[in-house]
């Protein structure tokens, strides 16, 4: 019988069922980070456990880190104690640790890739929801709560109940100027920020076959934005040259033959899905959200939707409380709207292909007086490579401060924080209320080309308008 | 290690209303720079209980007549976001034992039930019964009834899914996965044997 890929990667891990109908599932690799993992080692000592399988758990330090110190004690002695935890554990347990002075650390989702370690038809867990990225390669990546990382820590699995499928096709081609960022906040738009609670997203068609790695990477990043705890793309030819060479990536005669159990995990044509949903990508623009939850997107060029159109009293209460938040005017074009602050950066939106393109475009321009602009690179290997394309001077030359890896602004555990009611353009995932560091702070989220946009105008903008985007 | 068999949950209650309640504003990232879940209670939706300046905001949770409300009520995709169990943590510390809404976001209601907090979902008009209940005399018990999937309060009753997956590990004291994972290493060595990355 055909059976999708989700299917064929989670019975190939299914350890056996548990008595209250959940299955034990065998996770193939542990991604931990420093902020949701003190707890569970702190729970394995109270058991007595030990770490079952610690070559096969690999640690990195990104929410806490300050972009422009690298010199220990942080200002910040929270974070230093955080910091010093995740390396005591790792040294405790024995547990592979890219920390800042091995020149591999950086986002948890950019470094597992980046490092070869995600990879097909393998299950990936991590005490963080954006671990739905790892699902670019094929990967079945669940995010997870600490004591769930105590379980993975412990034993090399965890309960889980079985989930959905549910294919979206992306058919056709995508405008000149929309990026995949545009895509998922598209889908999260249609299908609703809880519309993939039970599901797992299998991302497919026209626009996937083509696009990148790290373009499906930014598509399945934010799957749990939309409720789906994991999302994926089927693994092709594009995802074998990524991996080639890469450090834990298999080498020699080893390739040849991952690689062939690589194109067999893939879904069979045929196979069943739960929900099937087409989308065409002539369909999709620029994007924008306006509210406080990733589903309230617009294209560039619409209006902020006014609570008087809507259609229920649900709706219209949901956008009264996002307008009061975001203090914006319901039935002004979204276009024109002053920021304050430009973020480039996070799991979404923080690799070598999102500052390429940006440089591309703000080359010989300049940030608008009153806008503070960063650029964070996801991991410490692509601001090496940033570096040696000279992005980074380009960035700096435009106005943008170019910082040191990790989730920065994104979640503001670090020092890069918004203050009062800045409004941020972001190429990061959450415009959650306070998200960015500031109780009152407001987030718009984008692609980094639209950050660059409202960066050098002041205002939102149409990234087409602005660069003369047309390739 | 014998868990507790959750049952039932009887208790005041406290509504909350909104929708896509996500884990940021149930526990702001800042209070998450800890090492260990002590004293996130006091931070359980700290931004919107709170101004800058420490003074209350109108919040159901500021207010002395919901004061020890084990049972917390909401509206829909409640716990969306973060993966950080530091929510359902700061939600059971600061004395919540149930949550009732009309559904759950994946990941919080899997943290939610590895703590042994039920999660159980109920239709908007009952949620709303309740909660006018509550506002009526919020002394009034609340008894969400996981085994029977039900909730009661002041004389009547209204229907609650508890997923059955869920609701079999709280009624059966086995919500803390641990001790059965432990017990399924061997056959965990079995299946790791077979897919070769993890043959070593």
């Amino acid at each position: 019988m055909p059976k999708s890929l989700f299917e064929k990667v989670w019975d190939a891990h299914s350890v056996r069922t548990l008595a209250n109908g959940q299955t034990q599932l065998l996770i193939g690799t542990h991604l931990i980070h420093e902020v949701t993992s003190p707890q569970a080692f702190g729970m394995l000592r109270d058991l007595g456990l030990k770490v079952a399988m610690p070559h096969r758990t690999f640690a990195t330090v990104d929410h806490i880190v300050p972009t422009d110190q690298f010199v220990e004690p942080y200002r910040d002695p929270l974070a230093q104690a955080m910091m010093e935890e995740l390396r005591k554990n790792c040294r405790e347990f024995g547990i592979t640790f890219f920390d800042r002075a091995t020149g591999k650390q950086g986002i948890v989702h950019i470094v597992g890739p980046e490092q070869g370690i995600t990879q097909p038809g393998t299950t990936i867990a991590c005490g963080d929801s954006h671990t739905s990225t790892h699902g670019a390669f094929g990967a079945i990546a669940f995010g997870i709560g600490t004591t769930q990382i105590r379980d993975v820590l412990a034993t090399q699995t965890m309960a889980l109940g079985k989930l959905k499928v549910r294919r979206i096709n992306v058919n056709g081609r995508l405008r000149p100027g929309v990026y995949a960022k545009d895509v998922i906040l598209h889908i999260i738009r249609v299908l609703g920020v809880n519309g993939g609670t039970g599901y797992a997203y299998e991302y497919a068609g026209e626009v996937f076959d083509r696009f990148s790695m790290e373009e499906r990477m930014t598509v399945c990043n934010m799957s749990i934005e939309g409720g789906a705890r994991a999302g994926y793309v089927n693994p092709d030819e594009t995802t074998f040259a990524y991996l080639k060479g890469r450090p834990y990536a298999p080498q020699g005669a080893e390739w040849e033959a991952a690689v062939a159990r690589w194109k067999q995990v893939a879904s069979d044509p045929g196979c069943h899905y739960d929900d099937v949903v087409t989308i065409d990508a002539a369909d999709i623009a620029p994007t924008v959200t306006w509210g406080i939850n990733p589903g309230q997107g617009i294209a560039i060029n619409e209006s902020i939707p006014d609570p008087a159109a809507a259609h229920a009293a649900d709706e219209k209460a949901s956008i009264e409380e996002a307008l009061a938040y975001m203090k914006l005017r319901p039935g002004a074009p979204i276009k024109g709207t002053r920021i304050d602050v430009a973020f480039l950066g996070s799991c979404t939106n923080g690799r070598l292909s999102d500052f390429q393109e940006v440089a591309k475009f703000v080359q010989g321009r300049k940030v608008a007086p009153g806008v503070k602009a960063i650029a964070v690179p996801g991991s410490q290997i692509v601001a090496l490579q940033c570096e040696k394309l000279g992005l980074d001077k380009i960035l700096a030359e435009a106005g943008f401060e170019w910082r040191a890896a990790g989730c920065s602004m994104c979640l503001a555990m670090n020092p890069d924080k918004l203050v009062g009611d800045q409004l941020c353009a972001s190429s990061s995932n959450r415009n959650f209320k306070g998200r960015q560091g500031s109780p009152t702070g407001r987030t718009l989220l984008m692609s980094p080309l639209m950050v660059a946009a409202a960066a050098v105008t002041g205002s939102v903008a149409d990234a087409r308008e602005v660069f003369h985007v047309n390739n | 290690m014998a868990l507790e068999k959750i049952s039932s949950i009887a208790g005041r209650g406290v509504y909350v209303p909104g929708n896509d309640i996500d884990t940021d504003r149930i526990i702001p990232a800042r209070f998450m720079k800890c090492v260990t879940f002590d004293g996130l209670g006091e931070f359980l939706f700290f931004d919107v209980r709170k101004n800058a300046d420490g003074s209350d905001k109108p919040h159901p949770l500021n207010e002395p007549r919901f004061k020890g409300a084990t049972v917390l009520l909401s509206g829909a995709n409640f716990g969306c976001g973060s993966s950080r169990e530091h929510a359902p943590q700061a939600i059971q510390k600061y004395g919540f034992k149930a949550i009732v809404a009309e559904n759950f976001a994946e990941i919080f209601f899997g943290n939610c039930t590895t703590l042994g907090i039920p999660c159980a979902t109920a239709s908007r008009a009952d949620i709303a019964k309740i909660a006018a209940a509550i506002e009526r005399d919020p002394a009034l018990e609340i008894v969400v009834d996981v085994a029977r999937q039900e909730i009661r309060f002041g004389g009547q009753t209204v229907p609650a899914e508890v997923r059955a997956a869920a609701r079999d590990a709280l009624v059966n004291g086995r919500w803390d996965a641990i001790g059965e994972l432990l017990d399924g290493m061997g056959a965990m060595k079995a299946t790791a044997a077979k897919l070769p990355y993890l043959a070593t």
